[in-house]
Protein backbone atom coordinates (compact mmCIF):
# COMPACT_ATOMS: atom_id res chain seq x y z
CA UNK A 1 0.00 0.00 0.00
CA UNK A 2 1.63 3.19 -1.11
CA UNK A 3 0.45 6.78 -0.72
CA UNK A 4 0.19 9.08 -3.71
CA UNK A 5 0.16 12.86 -3.90
CA UNK A 6 -3.60 12.55 -4.40
CA UNK A 7 -3.91 10.74 -1.04
CA UNK A 8 -1.84 13.43 0.61
CA UNK A 9 -4.13 16.11 -0.84
CA UNK A 10 -7.20 14.23 0.43
CA UNK A 11 -5.75 13.85 3.94
CA UNK A 12 -4.61 17.48 4.00
CA UNK A 13 -8.16 18.52 3.23
CA UNK A 14 -9.50 16.36 6.09
CA UNK A 15 -6.92 17.89 8.42
CA UNK A 16 -7.71 21.43 7.21
CA UNK A 17 -4.14 22.00 6.08
CA UNK A 18 -3.12 23.87 2.96
CA UNK A 19 0.12 22.38 1.64
CA UNK A 20 2.54 23.81 -0.88
CA UNK A 21 3.55 21.58 -3.80
CA UNK A 22 6.91 21.13 -2.14
CA UNK A 23 5.27 20.03 1.14
CA UNK A 24 3.00 17.62 -0.72
CA UNK A 25 5.97 15.90 -2.32
CA UNK A 26 7.96 15.82 0.88
CA UNK A 27 5.06 14.39 2.92
CA UNK A 28 4.28 11.78 0.27
CA UNK A 29 7.82 10.43 0.56
CA UNK A 30 8.05 10.68 4.33
CA UNK A 31 4.60 9.23 5.05
CA UNK A 32 5.35 6.32 2.74
CA UNK A 33 8.58 5.65 4.63
CA UNK A 34 6.87 5.84 8.02
CA UNK A 35 3.91 3.67 6.95
CA UNK A 36 6.25 1.12 5.38
CA UNK A 37 8.05 0.95 8.72
CA UNK A 38 4.66 0.53 10.45
CA UNK A 39 3.89 -2.49 8.24
CA UNK A 40 6.03 -4.57 10.61
CA UNK A 41 2.99 -4.65 12.94
CA UNK A 42 1.24 -6.83 10.34
CA UNK A 43 3.62 -9.68 11.15
CA UNK A 44 2.01 -9.99 14.59
CA UNK A 45 -1.14 -12.04 15.04
CA UNK A 46 -3.49 -9.95 17.17
CA UNK A 47 -6.74 -11.82 16.48
CA UNK A 48 -7.41 -12.54 20.15
CA UNK A 49 -5.86 -9.42 21.63
CA UNK A 50 -7.98 -6.67 23.17
CA UNK A 51 -6.99 -3.12 22.20
CA UNK A 52 -5.56 -0.79 24.88
CA UNK A 53 -6.88 2.75 24.48
CA UNK A 54 -5.24 3.82 27.71
CA UNK A 55 -3.72 1.94 30.60
CA UNK A 56 -5.93 2.86 33.54
CA UNK A 57 -8.91 0.68 34.39
CA UNK A 58 -11.33 3.63 34.43
CA UNK A 59 -14.20 4.43 32.09
CA UNK A 60 -17.00 7.00 31.95
CA UNK A 61 -15.92 9.40 34.66
CA UNK A 62 -19.00 11.46 35.54
CA UNK A 63 -19.47 14.42 37.82
CA UNK A 64 -22.65 15.55 39.53
CA UNK A 65 -24.73 17.67 37.19
CA UNK A 66 -24.81 20.80 39.33
CA UNK A 67 -24.84 24.43 38.30
CA UNK A 68 -21.52 26.16 38.72
CA UNK A 69 -20.27 29.61 38.02
CA UNK A 70 -18.75 29.90 34.56
CA UNK A 71 -15.84 32.03 33.47
CA UNK A 72 -16.51 35.76 33.09
CA UNK A 73 -17.04 36.80 29.46
CA UNK A 74 -14.02 39.17 29.43
CA UNK A 75 -11.75 36.27 30.32
CA UNK A 76 -13.29 33.97 27.74
CA UNK A 77 -12.80 36.57 25.03
CA UNK A 78 -9.32 37.59 26.18
CA UNK A 79 -7.59 35.55 23.45
CA UNK A 80 -10.24 35.81 20.75
CA UNK A 81 -8.75 37.19 17.52
CA UNK A 82 -11.98 39.04 16.70
CA UNK A 83 -15.12 39.78 18.73
CA UNK A 84 -18.32 41.75 18.66
CA UNK A 85 -20.97 42.25 21.36
CA UNK A 86 -19.47 39.65 23.66
CA UNK A 87 -19.26 37.02 20.93
CA UNK A 88 -16.41 35.58 18.89
CA UNK A 89 -16.58 36.81 15.30
CA UNK A 90 -15.77 34.66 12.25
CA UNK A 91 -16.29 35.14 8.50
CA UNK A 92 -19.73 34.36 7.12
CA UNK A 93 -20.54 30.65 7.35
CA UNK A 94 -23.42 30.77 4.86
CA UNK A 95 -23.03 32.57 1.57
CA UNK B 1 29.26 25.19 45.87
CA UNK B 2 26.73 26.92 43.61
CA UNK B 3 23.50 27.92 45.35
CA UNK B 4 21.35 25.57 43.29
CA UNK B 5 23.64 22.61 44.04
CA UNK B 6 22.60 22.73 47.69
CA UNK B 7 20.19 20.09 48.92
CA UNK B 8 16.63 21.26 49.45
CA UNK B 9 16.88 20.96 53.25
CA UNK B 10 20.12 22.95 53.20
CA UNK B 11 18.49 25.73 51.20
CA UNK B 12 15.65 25.76 53.69
CA UNK B 13 17.92 25.81 56.75
CA UNK B 14 19.90 28.69 55.25
CA UNK B 15 16.62 30.54 54.79
CA UNK B 16 15.71 29.78 58.42
CA UNK B 17 19.10 30.95 59.68
CA UNK B 18 18.84 34.13 57.64
CA UNK B 19 22.02 33.28 55.74
CA UNK B 20 19.94 33.49 52.59
CA UNK B 21 16.74 35.17 51.40
CA UNK B 22 14.26 34.09 48.76
CA UNK B 23 15.23 37.24 46.85
CA UNK B 24 18.82 35.96 46.79
CA UNK B 25 17.60 32.74 45.18
CA UNK B 26 15.56 34.57 42.58
CA UNK B 27 18.46 36.96 41.94
CA UNK B 28 20.80 34.04 41.43
CA UNK B 29 18.39 32.52 38.94
CA UNK B 30 18.03 35.63 36.77
CA UNK B 31 21.75 36.41 37.00
CA UNK B 32 22.61 32.93 35.79
CA UNK B 33 20.06 33.24 32.98
CA UNK B 34 21.60 36.58 31.96
CA UNK B 35 25.06 34.98 31.93
CA UNK B 36 24.22 31.74 30.13
CA UNK B 37 20.98 31.87 28.19
CA UNK B 38 22.44 33.65 25.18
CA UNK B 39 24.32 30.39 24.66
CA UNK B 40 21.76 27.86 25.95
CA UNK B 41 18.43 29.37 24.81
CA UNK B 42 16.45 27.43 27.40
CA UNK B 43 13.84 30.13 28.04
CA UNK B 44 11.08 31.47 25.82
CA UNK B 45 9.48 33.86 28.34
CA UNK B 46 10.67 35.26 31.66
CA UNK B 47 8.39 36.08 34.59
CA UNK B 48 10.84 38.42 36.30
CA UNK B 49 8.61 41.16 37.67
CA UNK B 50 6.13 38.73 39.23
CA UNK B 51 8.87 36.44 40.48
CA UNK B 52 10.64 39.28 42.29
CA UNK B 53 7.39 40.49 43.82
CA UNK B 54 6.63 36.95 44.96
CA UNK B 55 10.14 36.66 46.44
CA UNK B 56 9.52 39.81 48.49
CA UNK B 57 6.26 38.34 49.76
CA UNK B 58 7.95 35.08 50.72
CA UNK B 59 10.76 36.95 52.48
CA UNK B 60 8.11 38.77 54.53
CA UNK B 61 6.51 35.45 55.35
CA UNK B 62 9.93 34.17 56.37
CA UNK B 63 10.26 37.02 58.89
CA UNK B 64 6.79 36.45 60.27
CA UNK B 65 7.25 32.70 60.61
CA UNK B 66 4.47 30.14 60.24
CA UNK B 67 3.89 27.16 58.01
CA UNK B 68 5.66 27.02 54.65
CA UNK B 69 5.17 25.12 51.44
CA UNK B 70 7.20 22.05 50.55
CA UNK B 71 9.13 23.88 47.79
CA UNK B 72 9.25 27.24 49.58
CA UNK B 73 11.25 29.86 47.69
CA UNK B 74 12.72 27.52 45.07
CA UNK B 75 13.13 28.99 41.57
CA UNK B 76 11.34 26.79 39.03
CA UNK B 77 11.07 26.67 35.25
CA UNK B 78 7.90 25.44 33.57
CA UNK B 79 7.74 23.85 30.13
CA UNK B 80 5.84 26.07 27.72
CA UNK B 81 3.04 23.56 27.09
CA UNK B 82 1.85 23.85 30.71
CA UNK B 83 -0.54 26.78 30.99
CA UNK B 84 0.24 29.62 33.39
CA UNK B 85 -2.40 32.29 34.05
CA UNK B 86 -1.32 35.67 32.69
CA UNK B 87 2.03 34.31 31.48
CA UNK B 88 2.50 33.66 27.76
CA UNK B 89 2.20 29.94 26.88
CA UNK B 90 3.24 29.23 23.29
CA UNK B 91 4.07 25.49 23.12
CA UNK B 92 7.03 26.86 21.09
CA UNK B 93 4.56 27.31 18.22
CA UNK B 94 3.90 30.39 16.10
CA UNK B 95 0.23 29.47 16.32
CA UNK B 96 0.17 30.34 20.03
CA UNK B 97 2.71 33.19 19.91
CA UNK B 98 0.13 35.50 21.52
CA UNK B 99 -1.65 33.04 23.84
CA UNK B 100 -2.26 34.42 27.32
CA UNK B 101 -3.87 31.66 29.42
CA UNK B 102 -6.84 32.53 31.63
CA UNK B 103 -6.16 29.78 34.17
CA UNK B 104 -3.33 27.78 35.72
CA UNK B 105 -2.66 24.12 35.03
CA UNK B 106 -3.28 22.00 38.15
CA UNK B 107 0.47 21.33 38.43
CA UNK B 108 1.11 25.10 38.37
CA UNK B 109 -1.51 25.70 41.10
CA UNK B 110 0.17 22.95 43.09
CA UNK B 111 3.59 24.57 42.67
CA UNK B 112 2.03 27.82 43.88
CA UNK B 113 0.63 26.06 46.98
CA UNK B 114 4.07 24.54 47.57
CA UNK B 115 5.43 28.11 47.28
CA UNK B 116 8.04 27.66 44.58
CA UNK B 117 8.59 30.62 42.26
CA UNK B 118 8.01 30.43 38.52
CA UNK B 119 11.02 32.03 36.85
CA UNK B 120 9.80 31.62 33.28
CA UNK B 121 8.62 29.33 30.51
CA UNK B 122 10.91 26.83 28.89
CA UNK B 123 11.66 26.07 25.27
CA UNK B 124 10.59 22.75 23.73
CA UNK B 125 9.87 21.04 20.44
CA UNK B 126 6.70 22.57 19.01
CA UNK B 127 3.67 21.00 20.74
CA UNK B 128 6.14 18.51 22.32
CA UNK B 129 6.73 16.78 18.99
CA UNK B 130 10.40 15.96 18.68
CA UNK B 131 13.43 14.74 20.55
CA UNK B 132 16.00 17.48 20.03
CA UNK B 133 14.34 20.91 20.55
CA UNK B 134 15.19 21.63 16.90
CA UNK B 135 11.44 21.72 16.26
CA UNK B 136 10.94 24.83 18.39
CA UNK B 137 9.54 27.46 16.05
CA UNK B 138 11.54 30.15 17.90
CA UNK B 139 15.09 28.86 18.31
CA UNK B 140 16.71 25.56 19.24
CA UNK B 141 17.86 25.08 22.84
CA UNK B 142 21.50 24.02 23.12
CA UNK B 143 23.10 21.43 25.37
CA UNK B 144 24.97 23.13 28.26
CA UNK B 145 27.67 20.43 28.07
CA UNK B 146 28.48 21.44 24.49
CA UNK B 147 26.42 24.07 22.74
CA UNK B 148 27.01 22.41 19.36
CA UNK B 149 24.85 19.52 20.60
CA UNK B 150 21.10 19.13 21.12
CA UNK B 151 19.75 19.02 24.70
CA UNK B 152 17.26 16.32 23.69
CA UNK B 153 13.55 16.86 23.68
CA UNK B 154 10.86 17.59 23.76
CA UNK B 155 11.50 18.98 27.28
CA UNK B 156 14.92 20.24 26.11
CA UNK B 157 14.59 23.66 27.73
CA UNK B 158 13.48 22.06 31.01
CA UNK B 159 16.57 19.82 31.08
CA UNK B 160 19.07 22.44 29.85
CA UNK B 161 17.91 25.08 32.37
CA UNK B 162 18.45 22.73 35.31
CA UNK B 163 21.79 21.47 33.95
CA UNK B 164 22.96 25.06 33.38
CA UNK B 165 22.05 26.02 36.97
CA UNK B 166 19.48 28.59 35.86
CA UNK B 167 16.69 27.19 38.02
CA UNK B 168 16.51 24.86 41.00
CA UNK B 169 14.12 22.49 39.25
CA UNK B 170 11.75 22.41 36.30
CA UNK B 171 8.60 20.70 35.08
CA UNK B 172 8.55 18.88 31.77
CA UNK B 173 6.12 16.59 30.00
CA UNK B 174 6.78 13.11 28.68
CA UNK B 175 4.76 11.40 25.93
CA UNK B 176 7.34 8.97 24.53
CA UNK B 177 10.47 9.92 26.50
CA UNK B 178 10.35 13.71 26.51
CA UNK B 179 11.44 14.07 30.16
CA UNK B 180 13.82 11.12 30.43
CA UNK B 181 15.77 11.51 27.17
CA UNK B 182 16.68 15.22 27.64
CA UNK B 183 17.51 14.52 31.29
CA UNK B 184 19.92 11.82 30.06
CA UNK B 185 21.46 14.08 27.37
CA UNK B 186 21.93 16.92 29.90
CA UNK B 187 23.24 14.83 32.81
CA UNK B 188 20.37 15.41 35.25
CA UNK B 189 17.50 13.47 36.85
CA UNK B 190 14.15 13.23 35.01
CA UNK B 191 11.09 11.34 36.24
CA UNK B 192 8.08 10.28 34.21
CA UNK B 193 5.38 9.29 36.70
CA UNK B 194 2.76 6.57 36.17
CA UNK B 195 0.05 7.67 33.74
CA UNK B 196 -2.70 9.25 35.86
CA UNK B 197 -0.59 10.09 38.93
CA UNK B 198 -0.08 13.75 38.01
CA UNK B 199 -2.95 15.83 36.64
CA UNK B 200 -2.89 16.69 32.93
CA UNK B 201 -5.37 19.55 33.40
CA UNK B 202 -3.77 22.57 31.73
CA UNK B 203 -1.16 20.53 29.87
CA UNK B 204 -1.74 21.32 26.20
CA UNK B 205 -2.64 17.85 24.92
CA UNK B 206 -0.41 16.05 22.41
CA UNK B 207 -1.30 12.37 22.89
CA UNK B 208 -3.82 12.18 25.72
CA UNK B 209 -3.35 8.50 26.52
CA UNK B 210 0.41 8.95 26.99
CA UNK B 211 1.14 12.51 28.20
CA UNK B 212 2.42 12.91 31.78
CA UNK B 213 3.99 15.87 33.60
CA UNK B 214 7.04 15.22 35.77
CA UNK B 215 10.04 16.84 37.49
CA UNK B 216 13.55 17.50 36.18
CA UNK B 217 16.05 18.00 38.99
CA UNK B 218 19.73 17.71 39.83
CA UNK B 219 19.28 14.80 42.21
CA UNK B 220 16.80 12.06 43.15
CA UNK B 221 15.82 13.56 46.49
CA UNK B 222 14.62 16.77 44.81
CA UNK B 223 12.74 14.64 42.30
CA UNK B 224 10.88 13.00 45.19
CA UNK B 225 10.03 16.38 46.74
CA UNK B 226 8.71 17.87 43.50
CA UNK B 227 6.71 14.70 42.74
CA UNK B 228 5.22 14.93 46.24
CA UNK B 229 4.09 18.48 45.47
CA UNK B 230 2.48 17.77 42.08
CA UNK B 231 1.03 14.23 42.42
CA UNK B 232 -2.58 13.56 43.32
CA UNK B 233 -6.13 13.08 42.13
CA UNK B 234 -7.72 15.92 40.17
CA UNK B 235 -11.40 15.91 39.26
CA UNK B 236 -10.60 18.24 36.34
CA UNK B 237 -8.68 15.42 34.61
CA UNK B 238 -10.93 12.50 33.63
CA UNK B 239 -7.92 10.17 33.49
CA UNK B 240 -6.60 11.15 36.90
CA UNK B 241 -6.06 8.13 39.15
CA UNK B 242 -7.66 8.22 42.57
CA UNK B 243 -4.84 6.55 44.50
CA UNK B 244 -3.15 7.20 47.83
CA UNK B 245 -0.03 9.30 47.53
CA UNK B 246 2.78 7.87 49.70
CA UNK B 247 5.55 9.92 51.31
CA UNK B 248 8.14 9.64 48.54
CA UNK B 249 11.12 11.00 50.45
CA UNK B 250 10.68 8.40 53.19
CA UNK B 251 11.32 5.75 50.51
CA UNK B 252 14.88 7.05 50.07
CA UNK B 253 16.48 4.63 52.50
CA UNK B 254 19.64 3.89 50.54
CA UNK B 255 18.85 0.20 50.94
CA UNK B 256 18.37 -2.00 47.87
CA UNK B 257 19.45 -5.29 49.41
CA UNK B 258 17.50 -8.13 47.79
CA UNK B 259 16.06 -5.91 45.07
CA UNK B 260 15.44 -7.99 41.94
CA UNK B 261 16.41 -6.24 38.74
CA UNK B 262 15.44 -7.32 35.23
CA UNK B 263 17.67 -6.16 32.38
CA UNK B 264 15.95 -6.41 28.98
CA UNK B 265 18.28 -7.80 26.34
CA UNK B 266 16.36 -5.75 23.72
CA UNK B 267 17.61 -2.51 25.37
CA UNK B 268 21.27 -3.48 25.04
CA UNK B 269 21.28 -4.96 21.56
CA UNK B 270 21.81 -3.56 18.11
CA UNK B 271 21.94 0.21 17.79
CA UNK B 272 23.12 0.83 21.36
CA UNK B 273 26.40 2.73 21.57
CA UNK B 274 29.03 0.43 23.18
CA UNK B 275 29.98 3.22 25.62
CA UNK B 276 26.37 3.54 26.74
CA UNK B 277 26.17 -0.23 27.19
CA UNK B 278 29.40 -0.23 29.18
CA UNK B 279 28.06 2.48 31.52
CA UNK B 280 24.87 0.48 32.09
CA UNK B 281 26.86 -2.70 32.85
CA UNK B 282 29.01 -0.78 35.34
CA UNK B 283 25.85 0.57 36.96
CA UNK B 284 24.55 -2.97 37.39
CA UNK B 285 27.79 -3.83 39.20
CA UNK B 286 27.10 -0.91 41.54
CA UNK B 287 23.66 -2.35 42.27
CA UNK B 288 25.21 -5.80 42.84
CA UNK B 289 27.68 -4.31 45.30
CA UNK B 290 24.72 -3.00 47.31
CA UNK B 291 23.14 -6.45 47.52
CA UNK B 292 20.69 -6.24 44.62
CA UNK B 293 20.58 -8.99 42.00
CA UNK B 294 20.05 -8.73 38.26
CA UNK B 295 19.22 -11.09 35.45
CA UNK B 296 18.71 -10.71 31.74
CA UNK B 297 15.04 -10.67 30.75
CA UNK B 298 13.13 -10.23 27.51
CA UNK B 299 10.51 -7.72 26.41
CA UNK B 300 9.87 -9.47 23.11
CA UNK B 301 7.60 -6.84 21.53
CA UNK B 302 10.09 -3.97 21.93
CA UNK B 303 10.82 -3.89 18.19
CA UNK B 304 7.16 -3.02 17.49
CA UNK B 305 7.00 -0.17 19.99
CA UNK B 306 8.12 2.72 17.80
CA UNK B 307 5.68 1.92 14.99
CA UNK B 308 2.90 1.48 17.56
CA UNK B 309 3.77 4.74 19.25
CA UNK B 310 3.93 6.86 16.11
CA UNK B 311 0.56 5.57 14.92
CA UNK B 312 -1.16 6.09 18.28
CA UNK B 313 0.49 9.37 19.27
CA UNK B 314 0.01 10.92 15.83
CA UNK B 315 -3.62 9.81 15.69
CA UNK B 316 -4.32 11.33 19.09
CA UNK B 317 -2.40 14.47 18.10
CA UNK B 318 -4.36 14.92 14.88
CA UNK B 319 -7.54 14.88 16.94
CA UNK B 320 -6.21 17.05 19.81
CA UNK B 321 -4.72 19.68 17.52
CA UNK B 322 -8.02 20.12 15.67
CA UNK B 323 -8.84 22.72 18.35
CA UNK B 324 -6.24 25.07 16.88
CA UNK B 325 -8.46 26.59 14.23
CA UNK B 326 -7.89 30.32 14.65
CA UNK B 327 -11.37 30.98 16.05
CA UNK B 328 -11.13 31.34 19.84
CA UNK B 329 -7.40 31.88 20.44
CA UNK B 330 -4.06 31.78 18.69
CA UNK B 331 -2.99 33.61 15.56
CA UNK B 332 -5.76 33.97 12.97
CA UNK B 333 -4.72 34.23 9.32
CA UNK B 334 -5.58 37.43 7.47
CA UNK B 335 -8.15 37.72 4.68
CA UNK B 336 -9.75 34.26 4.64
CA UNK B 337 -12.28 33.62 1.87
CA UNK B 338 -14.65 31.86 4.27
CA UNK B 339 -14.70 29.94 7.56
CA UNK B 340 -13.09 26.75 6.20
CA UNK B 341 -10.41 28.87 4.57
CA UNK B 342 -9.82 30.59 7.92
CA UNK B 343 -9.15 27.19 9.56
CA UNK B 344 -6.94 26.10 6.69
CA UNK B 345 -4.85 29.25 6.43
CA UNK B 346 -4.47 29.74 10.20
CA UNK B 347 -3.32 26.15 10.70
CA UNK B 348 -1.00 26.11 7.69
CA UNK B 349 0.68 29.36 8.73
CA UNK B 350 0.77 28.50 12.45
CA UNK B 351 2.16 24.93 12.48
CA UNK B 352 5.73 23.89 11.74
CA UNK B 353 6.77 20.92 9.53
CA UNK B 354 6.96 18.20 12.22
CA UNK B 355 3.53 19.13 13.59
CA UNK B 356 2.03 19.05 10.09
CA UNK B 357 3.72 15.71 9.39
CA UNK B 358 2.24 14.12 12.51
CA UNK B 359 -1.21 15.59 11.89
CA UNK B 360 -1.04 14.15 8.37
CA UNK B 361 0.08 10.71 9.60
CA UNK B 362 -2.58 10.66 12.32
CA UNK B 363 -5.36 11.86 10.05
CA UNK B 364 -4.42 9.18 7.53
CA UNK B 365 -4.32 6.45 10.18
CA UNK B 366 -7.78 7.44 11.44
CA UNK B 367 -9.33 8.01 8.03
CA UNK B 368 -12.08 5.88 6.55
CA UNK B 369 -10.78 2.49 5.42
CA UNK B 370 -7.51 2.61 7.37
CA UNK B 371 -8.68 2.77 11.00
CA UNK B 372 -8.57 -1.00 11.58
CA UNK B 373 -5.30 -1.49 9.72
CA UNK B 374 -3.38 1.19 11.60
CA UNK B 375 -5.04 2.63 14.70
CA UNK B 376 -6.83 -0.44 16.00
CA UNK B 377 -3.87 -2.68 15.13
CA UNK B 378 -1.54 -0.38 17.07
CA UNK B 379 -3.87 -0.40 20.09
CA UNK B 380 -3.75 -4.21 20.07
CA UNK B 381 0.04 -4.29 19.84
CA UNK B 382 0.08 -1.81 22.72
CA UNK B 383 -1.64 -4.51 24.80
CA UNK B 384 1.14 -6.99 23.91
CA UNK B 385 3.82 -4.45 24.86
CA UNK B 386 2.13 -3.81 28.20
CA UNK B 387 1.88 -7.58 28.82
CA UNK B 388 5.65 -7.89 28.26
CA UNK B 389 6.21 -5.59 31.23
CA UNK B 390 3.53 -7.32 33.35
CA UNK B 391 5.30 -10.64 32.79
CA UNK B 392 8.71 -9.31 33.83
CA UNK B 393 7.26 -7.56 36.88
CA UNK B 394 5.85 -10.89 38.08
CA UNK B 395 9.43 -11.82 38.96
CA UNK B 396 11.35 -8.56 39.25
CA UNK B 397 10.98 -5.34 41.26
CA UNK B 398 12.46 -2.95 38.71
CA UNK B 399 13.78 -2.97 35.16
CA UNK B 400 17.05 -1.26 34.26
CA UNK B 401 18.48 -0.23 30.93
CA UNK B 402 19.80 2.81 29.13
CA UNK B 403 17.55 5.86 28.74
CA UNK B 404 18.72 6.50 25.18
CA UNK B 405 20.82 4.39 22.79
CA UNK B 406 23.44 7.13 22.40
CA UNK B 407 24.53 10.37 24.02
CA UNK B 408 23.35 13.71 22.58
CA UNK B 409 23.94 14.26 18.85
CA UNK B 410 25.00 17.41 17.04
CA UNK B 411 22.46 20.07 16.10
CA UNK B 412 21.39 19.51 12.49
CA UNK B 413 22.75 15.96 12.34
CA UNK B 414 19.38 14.17 12.13
CA UNK B 415 17.13 16.88 10.69
CA UNK B 416 15.41 15.80 7.47
CA UNK B 417 15.21 12.14 8.47
CA UNK B 418 12.20 11.80 10.80
CA UNK B 419 12.44 8.01 11.02
CA UNK B 420 16.03 8.01 12.35
CA UNK B 421 15.06 10.70 14.83
CA UNK B 422 12.15 8.53 16.02
CA UNK B 423 14.49 5.57 16.65
CA UNK B 424 16.28 7.51 19.41
CA UNK B 425 13.25 6.78 21.58
CA UNK B 426 13.48 2.97 21.46
CA UNK B 427 14.16 2.59 25.22
CA UNK B 428 11.62 5.13 26.48
CA UNK B 429 8.62 4.59 24.21
CA UNK B 430 7.68 1.06 25.37
CA UNK B 431 7.54 2.36 28.96
CA UNK B 432 5.20 5.18 27.90
CA UNK B 433 2.93 2.75 26.06
CA UNK B 434 2.72 0.64 29.23
CA UNK B 435 1.95 3.75 31.30
CA UNK B 436 4.47 2.84 34.00
CA UNK B 437 6.93 5.10 35.88
CA UNK B 438 10.59 5.51 34.99
CA UNK B 439 13.44 7.77 35.99
CA UNK B 440 16.64 8.71 34.19
CA UNK B 441 19.71 9.29 36.36
CA UNK B 442 23.27 10.16 35.27
CA UNK B 443 25.49 7.05 35.05
CA UNK B 444 28.61 8.18 33.20
CA UNK B 445 29.90 10.16 30.24
CA UNK B 446 31.15 9.34 26.77
CA UNK B 447 33.43 11.84 25.01
CA UNK B 448 32.37 14.48 27.50
CA UNK B 449 28.62 14.01 27.07
CA UNK B 450 26.38 12.52 29.81
CA UNK B 451 24.80 9.06 29.73
CA UNK B 452 21.45 8.28 31.39
CA UNK B 453 20.44 5.12 33.25
CA UNK B 454 16.73 4.32 33.06
CA UNK B 455 15.06 2.68 36.07
CA UNK B 456 11.54 1.45 35.35
CA UNK B 457 8.97 0.40 37.93
CA UNK B 458 5.50 -1.08 38.35
CA UNK B 459 2.46 1.17 37.96
CA UNK B 460 2.20 3.60 40.91
CA UNK B 461 5.37 2.20 42.48
CA UNK B 462 7.36 5.44 42.16
CA UNK B 463 8.67 4.74 45.67
CA UNK B 464 10.72 1.73 44.55
CA UNK B 465 11.96 3.57 41.44
CA UNK B 466 13.07 6.53 43.56
CA UNK B 467 14.61 4.27 46.22
CA UNK B 468 16.72 2.43 43.64
CA UNK B 469 17.74 5.65 41.88
CA UNK B 470 18.66 7.32 45.16
CA UNK B 471 20.69 4.34 46.39
CA UNK B 472 22.61 4.34 43.09
CA UNK B 473 23.21 8.07 43.39
CA UNK B 474 24.62 7.62 46.92
CA UNK B 475 27.25 5.25 45.51
CA UNK B 476 28.26 7.35 42.51
CA UNK B 477 29.47 10.85 41.70
CA UNK B 478 27.96 11.28 38.20
CA UNK B 479 25.14 13.54 39.40
CA UNK B 480 27.71 15.98 40.77
CA UNK B 481 29.32 16.61 37.38
CA UNK B 482 28.49 20.04 35.96
CA UNK B 483 28.94 21.48 32.48
CA UNK B 484 31.46 24.29 32.07
CA UNK B 485 29.47 27.29 30.92
CA UNK B 486 30.02 31.04 30.89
Amino acid sequence: MSITIKDVEHVANLARLELTNEEKEQFTGQLNAILKYAEKLDSLNTDNVEPTSHVLPITNVMREDVTRESLPIEKVLLNAPDEEDGQIKVPAVLE
Amino acid sequence: MALFDLRLQDVHSKLNNKELTVSDLVDASYRRIADTDQAVKAFLTLNEENARRQADDLDKQLQEGGERGLLFGLPAGVKDNIVTEGLLTTCASQFLSNYNPIYDATTVSKLKSAQSITIGKLNMDEFAMGGSNENSSYYPTRNPWNTEYVPGGSSGGSAASVAAGQVYFSLGSDTGGSIRQPAAYCGIVGLKPTYGLVSRFGLVAFASSLDQIGPLTKNVEDSAYVLQAIAGYDEKDSTSANVNIPDYTSALTGDVKGLRIGVPKEYLGEGIDPKVKEAVMQSLKTFESMGATWEEVSLPHTEYAIATYYLLASSEASSNLARFDGVRYGVRADNPDNLIDLYRKSRSQGFGPEVKRRIMLGTYALSSGYYDAYYLKAQKVRTLIKQDFDNVFNQYDIIIGPTAPTTAFKIGEQVGDPLTMYLNDICTIPVSLAGIPAISVPCGTADGMPIGLQIIGKAFDESTVLRAAHAFEQQTEFHKLRPQLG
